[in-house]
């Protein structure tokens, strides 16, 4: 059972992650890469890193996601916009990533269903992974956060509007 | 309970970060290679998550920390770039963007 909820849902990753190779418009690929994202996410499930899973749904599939849609939705500002809103609202378009979006919920219940015992990996706990970061890890976290906050520093300094004349 | 075996979940991740690279080389569009970026560091974090749940080791998901940190961080700094280069150039087609005629 484990086995066959797997399969399916690589088989969603893959398919979604194709899809995005494939789309031309920006924003469908985006949605794919969503669909692709949360599919990974209840790989990790699968594979007994809860934490893993849930790390990747809420900070891939949420914030990074978020950023890519919040540069698309500024640099879209034209006349093409409104053309561009007629074609999002007809229906058709998230056929395709609602449809891998059920199959990942259609597991998701599954699993649910089936309360007990359900990876299909060995479980690494947020306890053992807590104790490891902030044991033997502890300078890659430190290096972590000062790459966090040059990210941070060299996205203020680029995202600057540009002085007239330069 | 039958586990998930572990060369399946390393194909699955060699897959998708093949499908990335493809998407990075093939396609023109700033924001879809950021994006195919993200999708082959994902793919990198598949296969470190795989080998901590094969072992049972934490390790796994301490680099998949580090591997989100860095994702999180490469795409904030990419994407202020991508802003100013369609600022400056109207345009995210990188084939125009070949002043230094590289």
């Amino acid at each position: 059972m484990e086995l066959t909820l797997f399969y399916l849902s690589a088989l969603v990753a893959i398919a979604a992650t194709f899809m995005v190779v494939i789309q031309c418009n920006t924003v469908h690929a985006l949605l794919y890469l969503i669909v692709s994202l949360l599919a990974s996410g209840f790989i990790f499930y699968l594979l007994g890193a809860f934490f893993a899973a849930v790390l990747e749904v809420i900070i891939y599939a949420g914030a990074i996601i978020v950023l890519f849609v919040f540069v698309v939705m500024m640099l879209n500002l034209g006349s093409k916009t409104i053309e561009q809103e007629k074609q999002w609202l007809c229906p058709g378009i998230w056929h395709g990533p609602a449809a891998l979006c059920a199959i990942l919920f259609a597991e998701l219940l599954v699993t649910l269903m089936r309360s007990g015992a359900h990876e299909a990996g060995r479980i690494v706990e947020s306890k053992t992974l807590g104790i490891a970061l902030f044991g033997p890890y502890l300078l890659a976290v430190e290096t972590a956060s000062m790459l966090l906050l040059a990210g941070l520093v060299g996205a203020y300094h680029l995202g600057r509007p540009l002085r007239s004349g330069s | 309970m039958a586990s998930i075996p572990f060369e399946h979940a390393l194909l699955l991740a060699s897959v998708l970060f093949a499908l990335g690279l493809v998407a990075l080389l093939i396609r023109r569009n700033l924001i879809v290679m950021l994006m195919s970026v993200e999708i082959m560091l994902n793919a990198a974090g598949l296969a470190f998550i795989a080998a901590g749940s094969r072992w049972g080791q934490p390790d796994g998901q301490v680099m998949f920390l580090l591997v989100l940190t860095l994702a999180a961080a490469e795409v904030g700094v990419g994407l202020g770039l991508v802003l100013q280069i369609y600022r400056r150039y109207k345009t995210l087609d990188v084939d125009r963007l070949s002043e230094m005629q590289g």
